[in-house]
């Protein structure tokens, strides 16, 4: 309970401008960094996806639950069980391959990772890798002896394993069974 | 029917009700000055010295009255002089519509001349804010504004308008207010699931679990919060406290939610709360707070708030639940309905021998008359004024030493009568409050009570006062220092008085009059109530400069961040 550890929201919100720094706003404003951050529309070009990334224990983030379902422009939210849920990042990496051996060993690299190379220079390799954080921190140390030039990451998306959507009135006591959130 | 944006807008305020606004004009809000001109004998616009003023001044009206306030600022240093006011009314939850304009759509982004990105300045210190760049979108916007300022927690809302929107033209028609919900914005976002304008019915399995809670405990304590006040839920507060036989500690922010004179309340409780509050915080075994947040001034330590007691927290904000104090209980609801449930359901009870030991500590404290010669102590004062002025007179505070005597000393027995920056501690509110306090109940009187360094800070207001014939009584506890600020010093910082005595002028008494108002000096009882007297039949506005001594304290105080019952002064 009071261990601080990562924590996964998911936000959906009104896609309008101002929105996302409203959103972002109400964590440095109480006092917590993002580690991670994902926003893109969903389905319905109205309504966009926020996935954030915090270190909180369980208390903190309940607040900060409430906090953000205050926000007009917040439709829900949805603290992600993280045991429970699929979370995957897009990660970007430009390596420095000086010679043709070490252009061989990245790609074989690349391989066992299943990640593609999508792009390709005398001396570099650009590698696209897509995976949860262990393994896209896997790859990151194995490349780090070629040299990594750039490193660029989309931020962590996260669904929940089965059947269970944001959508859901599965809500815990204290979100939803109580009627709406009073403006 | 084709109308301008700043014609729209005064019809969208019509639409609310509204009658009386507060502001200031300028270049970019100059269309909507225009229309207040031709919407004279409709809308009453009062025009301050400064925009802080003004913006407290429709705090104070809101607060003193019910209604949502309404204040008009130009862009750049217009709104960014409105920012305090705002703070101020959204840490007490006070319904406020800010209106201001900015600069021309083509100029947005440029750094133009009194441009300011003022919506991001006042993100987090509104409920919502708007920038409006389409005339379509104006009347939707502001209706949605009105709605969302008064409903749930109150607080305030802030739309900004570029200039040429307050020019373009666009079909109106008028709608009342009851449809609105049901239209455009306002519609779409309650239509959607995750909000809505009323407040949830409180959850009665959390009613009845609370009330089995009351049944089983001997010691009882109720904390009557700014919640009751803002929810007018004084009636249903007292009926429930009389039931149940229990002592009430009252917040600062509630202040008129429980009847002051009634032989129930132990006072106010926290830093400078009575020892009887405190002492019954400490010992209680079911500690019920209404509309309480258990600020850092309540809850010094949360740790050791209430240790012995379940603790029961009624809020209308969840997200108010164990933000401050962990606690055994909530139900989620509007006090006055919360309380309605509860009390249909719980049965009477008495509590002799509890309140015998509640009641055996002092509910105020007294202060040492007789080494005063020729000053006043803070309860001769509040003792003078209350004996004088009728009792359902509104009290207007500033911030600081005279504000928790008054509140200490004073009695309130309905919501709205004392108007005080609890949460943000404005220096500089109560002037502003007190003249939209005024406006707002012409038939009341109005005190506005402050100390020498507040009443610096904005007696500009005075002019106010003075032009729309508004008779304000100030009376200023005038010890020549930051009384607060000396006391911790004195108390904590070894007698370093830094930068916080105030040897200085202007001389209050001809400042009044330079402003037309009357003035006097006073240093005892006779003086004080003849300068009363006066002030009250004169029929303007009245400053009483009272001389107190500088190293008077507010007793008792908790330090900061202490347990609720170590008093560092008794």
């Amino acid at each position: 309970m009071d261990t601080v550890r990562r924590q996964s929201l998911s936000v959906l919100v009104d896609n309008e401008s101002g929105v996302l720094s409203q959103v972002s706003r109400m964590f440095s404003r109480k006092g917590y960094n993002i580690e991670s951050l994902a926003v893109g529309t969903t389905d319905n070009p109205a309504v966009s996806r926020i996935t954030i990334e915090v270190m909180a224990n369980d208390q903190q983030t309940n607040l900060l639950c409430n906090q953000l379902r205050k926000l007009l422009p917040v439709h829900s939210v949805k603290l992600l069980d993280l045991e429970k849920s699929i979370r995957r990042e897009l990660i970007l990496l430009k390596v420095h391959t000086a010679s043709n051996d070490a252009c061989n060993r990245a790609i074989q690299i690349a391989n066992i990772f299943r990640a593609s190379i999508i792009d390709v220079s005398t001396t570099t390799l650009t590698i696209a890798v897509i995976g949860d954080a262990q393994k896209t921190e896997a790859i990151i140390d194995l490349v780090k002896e070629f040299g990594v030039l750039e490193l660029v990451r989309t931020g962590m998306v996260a669904l929940e394993r089965g059947a269970d959507t944001i959508y859901e009135a599965t809500k815990e006591k204290g979100e939803f069974d109580y009627g709406k959130n009073v403006l | 029917m084709q109308m301008t944006g700043a014609k729209i807008l005064l019809e969208c305020l019509l639409e609310q009700g509204v009658d009386t606004v507060f502001g200031y004009p300028g270049g970019t809000i100059l269309n909507v000055y225009d229309e207040i001109y031709n919407y004279g004998d409709k809308i009453k616009h009062y025009l301050t010295a400064h925009e802080q003023g003004a913006a407290h001044a429709a705090d104070g009206y809101a607060r003193s009255t019910g209604k949502v306030g309404v204040c008009f600022a130009t862009s750049g240093p217009g709104c960014t002089n409105l920012t305090t006011g705002i703070a101020t009314a959204y840490m007490d939850s006070s319904p406020v519509v800010f209106i201001t304009c900015n600069v021309n759509e083509n100029l947005l982004g440029k750094d133009a001349f009194q441009e300011v990105d003022i919506t991001g300045i006042t993100m987090p210190i509104t409920k919502c804010n708007y920038m409006v760049r389409d005339v379509k979108k104006l009347a939707d916007i502001v209706r949605e504004a009105f709605a969302i300022a008064r409903s749930g927690r109150p607080g305030p809302v802030l739309i900004d308008i570029v200039k040429n929107v307050t020019a373009e033209k666009t079909d109106f028609v008028s709608l009342p207010r009851e449809e609105h919900a049901s239209h455009g914005r306002l519609g779409a976002l309650i239509r959607r699931a995750s909000h809505d304008l009323k407040a949830p019915e409180p959850d009665l399995g959390d009613v009845e679990k609370l009330v089995e809670m009351i049944k089983n405990s001997k010691k009882p304590l109720l904390v009557c919060g700014g919640g009751v006040v803002r929810s007018r839920a004084h009636k249903e507060f007292l009926e429930l406290a009389e039931r149940i036989d229990s002592p009430v500690a009252i917040t600062v922010m509630g202040g008129g939610g429980f009847r002051g004179r009634s032989p129930l309340t132990t006072g106010i409780i926290g830093m400078h709360g009575s020892q009887a509050s405190n002492m019954a915080c400490d010992a209680c075994d079911l500690l019920i707070a209404v509309g309480c947040r258990f600020s850092d001034r309540v809850a010094l330590e949360p740790q050791s708030f209430a240790k012995q007691a379940q603790i029961v927290q009624i809020d209308i904000d969840r997200a108010e639940i164990n933000k401050n104090v962990e606690v055994d209980h909530h139900i989620i609801g509007d006090a006055k309905r919360v309380l309605q449930l509860i009390n249909e359901r719980v049965e009477p009870q008495t509590h002799e021998a509890w309140k015998d030991y509640v009641f055996s500590f002092k509910t105020e404290t007294e202060y040492d008359t007789c080494s005063h010669e020729n000053t006043l102590t803070p309860k001769q004062i509040s003792d003078t004024v209350a004996s004088i002025c009728p009792e359902d007179t509104v009290v207007a505070t500033d911030v600081g030493q005279h504000q928790m005597w008054v509140i200490q000393h004073f009695h309130y027995d309905y919501p709205g009568q004392l108007l005080t920056s609890g949460g943000f501690g404005t220096m500089g509110f109560g002037l502003g409050a007190a003249i939209g306090a005024k406006v707002g109940n012409p038939d009341k009187t109005v005190i506005h009570i402050t100390g020498d360094g507040c009443f610096r800070m904005n007696c500009h207001e005075l002019c106010t006062e003075q032009f729309y014939n508004l008779p304000v009584i100030t009376i200023v506890y005038n010890n020549g220092t930051l009384g607060m600020v000396r006391q911790w010093q004195t108390l904590t910082y070894n007698g370093h008085y830094s930068q916080t005595t105030l040897d200085r002028g202007p001389d209050f008494v001809k400042l009044a009059e330079a402003y037309g108002l009357g003035g006097k000096r006073v240093h005892t009882v006779p003086e004080l109530e003849a300068a009363l007297k006066e002030a009250l039949s004169c029929g303007h506005g009245y400053v009483i400069d009272c001389a107190v001594e500088i190293d008077e304290m507010v007793r008792p105080m908790v330090p900061v961040g202490g347990k609720i019952t170590q008093f560092l002064v008794d």
